[in-house]
């Protein structure tokens, strides 16, 4: 793509989308190196969710369609909802099976 | 050069690695946890190969049902020793067929880039869709041009199922039916509430728009089945030995409709699968509808994995999850 036939919206979108990125790595890095489950746990759903919002909000920026625009939304819902979920039923069994610092 | 090449090429490196990790790994919930992965990398690629009715089915069956289905399987296994690996002999030997088949597979690939690329059947399923009764190919090839193919795979499922519940008379003891083993609290309750009606309607939306766009019976089915195993999971859904009949009835619904239709156009001036012209996008959504029902049930009864209450087990644990754990339910 060249820069300079880039539009305002493309250049947002993009911009919003490689921050989003940018959450990934770092919930990805924080999701290595933490040292629990727990707190692994807390930089995955994190950045998860606020990466891919953000990531939703630059495709919403470059969307076509107002269609386009509802039905990323509703995949963000989606997935940051299933994410809540898998990360409270795997912080309740990191409780239930006693200690916060194992697998 | 495109940039995207970059991507595949990633995602291709990304593949084999995911399948090195899913064999080597030693640890069998880390292994079903990387073949999830691997299913998902998976439905990436065909999105990328422009094949988008195949990624769905590979994101809700590859990944989805097939690491339910695993899932399932390990809790079964747990507290039995890791096999131990097999011996070297056999391992070679398995190393020397991957080897020949991957190099037969890559002369292949190099022999492909360089002759004519032959004429598919691409442009005569084109020329061919406004008779079909549905405007998406991929749909019109499955359940108009190449039907006969897809009843077989749908008998393929109930005769899987068939022999799931048959194989489980014999093994039933050995476990006994599993309910939630813990609950799993408000938040899971909530979330079931709110997502199982509108995976419903997303199972509905996929089979509905297969007519015009990817989707259709199979994707629609694997989300369908996926709230069964929900419901199953959370405890909401218990099967019981009533439901055997209906589960009966749904397993074999889909191929039985199949059948008639084929049988009832058959009869007629014309063969099975040639359907008039007017009654074409009816026939083929009354099937599809069908066959996603069928689908959705085998593949929600796979994942439970027996008859429930089978012959050889009386009926054990009926209600042992106290109602007032899931919001006062009955």
């Amino acid at each position: 793509m060249n820069i300079g036939a880039m539009t305002l919206a493309e250049a947002a979108g993009l911009g919003l989308m490689a921050l989003g990125a940018g959450f990934f790595i770092a919930g990805t890095v924080g999701m290595l190196r933490f040292p629990d489950a727990v707190s692994r746990l807390h930089a995955l759903t994190k950045a998860d969710t606020l990466g891919l919002g953000l990531v939703v909000l630059g495709a919403m920026v470059m969307a076509a369609t107002p269609g386009a625009v509802l039905r990323l939304g509703l995949i963000w819902i989606c997935v940051a909802l299933a994410g809540a979920l898998g990360a409270q039923l795997i912080a309740a069994f990191v409780r239930r099976s006693g200690d916060g610092s194992g697998e | 050069m495109d940039p995207m090449v970059i991507f595949d090429a990633g995602l291709a490196l990304a593949l084999v690695a995911l399948s090195w990790a899913v064999l080597a790994s030693a640890d069998r919930f880390a292994s079903v946890v990387l073949f999830i992965v691997l299913g998902l990398m998976v439905a990436l690629a065909w999105v990328r190969l422009g094949a988008p009715d195949v990624a769905l089915a590979e994101a809700a069956i590859g990944a989805g049902v097939t690491g339910a289905l695993l899932l399932a399987t390990l809790r079964h296994l747990r507290g039995q020793p890791e096999a131990p690996p097999s011996p070297a002999p056999v391992r070679w030997a398995v190393g020397g067929m991957v080897a020949a088949v991957t190099a037969a597979l890559a002369a292949v690939v190099v022999a492909l880039v360089a002759a004519p690329r032959p004429e598919g059947l691409a442009g005569a399923v084109a020329d061919n869709l406004a008779m079909s009764g549905v405007e998406h190919p991929v749909t019109a090839v499955l359940l108009n041009f190449r039907a006969h193919d897809t009843l077989m795979e749908v008998v393929v499922l109930l005769v899987a199922v068939v022999v799931v519940w048959a194989i489980d008379r014999g093994l039933a003891p050995a476990h006994a039916p599993q309910g939630p083993l813990v609950d799993l609290g408000p938040v899971q309750d909530g979330f079931a509430r709110l997502a199982l009606p509108a995976a419903v309607l997303l199972g509905a939306y996929l089979l509905w728009a297969g007519a015009h766009a990817p989707g259709g019976a199979f994707q629609g089915g694997a989300v369908l089945a996926a709230v069964g195993i929900l419901a199953i999971l959370a405890g909401r859904w218990r099967p019981e030995p009533r439901h055997r009949a209906w589960a009966r009835a749904a397993f074999g619904l889909g191929a039985t409709v199949f059948v008639l239709v084929a049988l009832g156009v058959g009869l007629g001036p014309r063969v099975a699968y040639e359907y008039p012209l007017t009654l074409a996008k009816p026939l083929i959504l009354t099937i599809e509808a069908a066959v996603t029902l069928s689908i959705a049930a085998t593949l929600a009864a796979l994942f439970f994995g027996r008859e429930p209450a089978g012959l050889t087990v009386p009926n054990t644990v009926p209600n042992t999850v106290p109602s007032t754990a899931r919001g006062g339910r009955p």
